[in-house]
């Protein structure tokens, strides 16, 4: 246990430093969130920095993954579930029933927790999601997929077989697709809801260098069960215990200094 | 607490073993198990068997023009399957027509949209169709739905199309009984739909929610999420569940012997009375004797292997549902 601790504390410093003088992207406003009767998510206020890294970490059931949820409106695919409160995205309430979901979640990508590529070629990958919302000739459609595909770090691995199907590409190739799929539509924040819990060691890496290149672009959000993941590439992260936030300030702080007793617990593996 | 728990291990290995059973019992089971299993192998090649006996002197007599000729005629002890083979797959094709899309429809609906409480309503009432006997249909269809047909649907397109190319035959009723090939066709569609609809359904539910969400999660509606991402995904098994129908709609018998009209010509139009090959055998084979009845048990072969080459080819594609 000592030496989970021990290897936390050494990523810290890794990512940039973060920049709380960076505007806010995402304010969340006493959000409450329901299962059906049950409340999991409880007067959850939360500022996420532009072009900032903000992981969330907690245990199980903490609600984090809800939390990360609400931002694109994915649970309204659910019936029984439900938010109340605001999320202001650059000011505008994403929850009022006025916002077009599906213009929402070309705005603002999520990535899952397992690669999810669609069942056509790799170029159609990412072309399918750009085409829902710009007419483009076919040069300038090339040009996107291939900026998509150089900036989610696999066009030198996909360049040659853009035919083939996504299928066939190896776990980690698939994710950085998902991933490429999800920037080609330029979106303004990236979910990522732990995008590296399916994948090897090497992959995750790869997955984690890109976190940090595409931060100079995306406001980024990542659900993490992994504590020195969340150490390593985050500029903010915040702790959720039983759909509460717990603590919330810059990733250095909370992991050398966090103010509640929880976090700390937490965070040198004392639970959860 | 160690201790403890390893102490309780070495009673439990010294405890007296139990009463072994008695030898060659549990060989019996295995053999009576193999043997049930074994018997339906047994029956179903019996029955291909003597079909294929019963039927060849026909095949014999009448070599390939067995499946070409249009002619039926029992006074002159000529026979021909043509009629009722154009028969059988024009039905059945029918009943895809109509059946597959709604069957989809239905699938989607349950999988995608349907709100939780509507759920199990429309999912039994789908699986109460299939638990309605054929002849069920066959008397609806002949006595509520043929006649109703032929006022509001054969009459009225007839005097509308009569005289034009093409749909002026197709959709032309010489004798606007109700009964004929298209009828037919529209029973079985609502006879397969249950089971089209019911393994599309399994297959759809099959395929992962993170996949439907991520294709939610770039925007797409849900007509672009079920048209471009799941139905492919589901690819070549919603093919099989299709084929599934199929071979149910070419080999039902009952329903399709009191719609379809019975008749022994061909006829362009899917309006007229026509004959499968299943309805013919049904109507005929009571008073059958000698070439007439080896020629019925020479169409049963052929019914049988199509259907049977469907429903293996069916089962191969559903099997084949790619999940993750």
């Amino acid at each position: 246990m000592s030496t989970i601790a021990l290897n936390t504390s050494s990523a810290i410093g890794n990512a940039a430093a973060a920049d709380a003088s960076a505007p806010v992207r995402i304010a969340v406003k006493d959000l409450n969130f329901y299962y059906g009767d049950f409340r999991s998510l409880k007067d959850i206020s939360l500022d996420f920095y532009d072009r900032q890294v903000t992981a969330l970490i907690g245990p199980s059931g903490c609600g984090k993954s809800t939390l990360l949820r609400t931002f694109n409106r994915i649970y309204s695919l659910y019936p029984e579930q439900r938010a109340e409160g605001q999320i202001l995205l650059d000011g505008q309430n994403v929850l009022s029933p006025s916002v077009d979901v599906n213009e929402l979640r070309a705005r603002v990508g999520m990535v899952f927790q397992k690669p999810t590529p669609f069942p056509m070629s790799i170029y159609d990958n990412i072309a399918f999601g750009i085409k829902l919302y710009e007419k483009l000739s076919k040069s300038e459609l090339d040009d996107r997929v291939e900026e998509a595909l150089r900036k989610a770090a696999l066009w030198d691995e996909a360049k040659d077989k853009l035919r083939q199907s996504g299928m066939g590409l190896s776990g980690g190739q698939q994710q950085r697709l998902c991933i490429a799929r999800t920037i080609a539509q330029r979106p303004e924040v990236i979910l990522l809801d732990e995008p590296t819990s399916a994948l090897d060691p090497i992959s995750t890496g790869k997955i984690e260098e890109l976190i940090e290149q595409l931060r100079s672009e995306f406001t980024i959000v990542i659900v993490t069960h992994n504590m020195q993941q969340a150490a390593r590439i985050s500029q903010f992260t915040a702790f959720m215990y039983l759909g509460e936030l717990v603590e919330f300030g810059p990733t250095t702080r909370m992991f050398m200094n966090p103010v509640k007793k929880q976090t700390q617990d937490y965070i040198t593996g004392r639970f959860g | 607490m160690v201790a403890l728990s390893q102490e309780r291990l070495v009673s439990s290995a010294a405890s007296p073993a139990r009463r072994s059973p008695p030898p060659g019992r549990d060989r019996l089971f295995r053999l009576a198990s193999l043997g049930s299993a074994l018997l339906v192998l047994i029956v179903l090649a019996g029955i291909l068997g003597s079909m294929i006996y019963g039927g060849l002197p026909a095949f014999r007599e009448f070599g390939l023009g067995f499946i070409t000729s249009s002619v039926w005629n029992v006074n002159e002890d000529q026979y021909g399957a043509w009629v009722a083979i154009v028969g059988t797959l024009s039905t059945a094709l029918i009943a895809l027509v109509i059946g597959v899309p709604l069957s989809l429809g239905i699938a989607i609906f349950l999988t995608q949209l349907c709100p939780p409480w509507l759920k199990r309503p429309v999912a039994t009432t789908i699986e109460l169709l299939a638990a309605v006997p054929s002849i069920i249909y066959g008397m609806w269809g002949l006595f509520v739905f043929a006649p109703l047909f032929a006022n509001y649907v054969q009459i009225p397109v007839s005097n509308i199309v009569e005289g034009m190319p093409i749909v002026g035959t197709i959709l032309y009723a010489r004798t606007p009984s109700g009964v004929g090939i298209l009828t037919a066709g529209i029973i079985l569609a609502i006879m397969i739909i249950p089971f089209i609809a019911s393994i599309a359904r399994d297959i759809l539910d099959q395929i992962p929610s993170v996949l439907r969400e991520s294709a939610y999660g770039i925007g797409c509606t849900t007509w672009e999420v079920v048209r471009n991402v799941l139905l492919p995904q589901a690819g070549v098994s919603i093919i099989g569940a299709i084929m599934l129908g199929l071979g149910r709609a070419l080999g039902e018998t009952m329903a399709v012997t009191f719609v379809v009209g019975n008749a022994n010509r061909l006829s362009g139009s899917i309006f007229d009375p026509g004959s499968t090959i299943a309805s013919r055998i049904a109507n005929e084979f009571n008073e059958a004797i000698g070439l007439q009845l080896n020629a019925l048990m020479a169409l049963g072969c052929i019914l049988f292997l199509v259907t049977f080459a469907v429903l293996v080819l069916a089962r191969l594609l559903v099997s084949r549902v790619k999940v993750g």
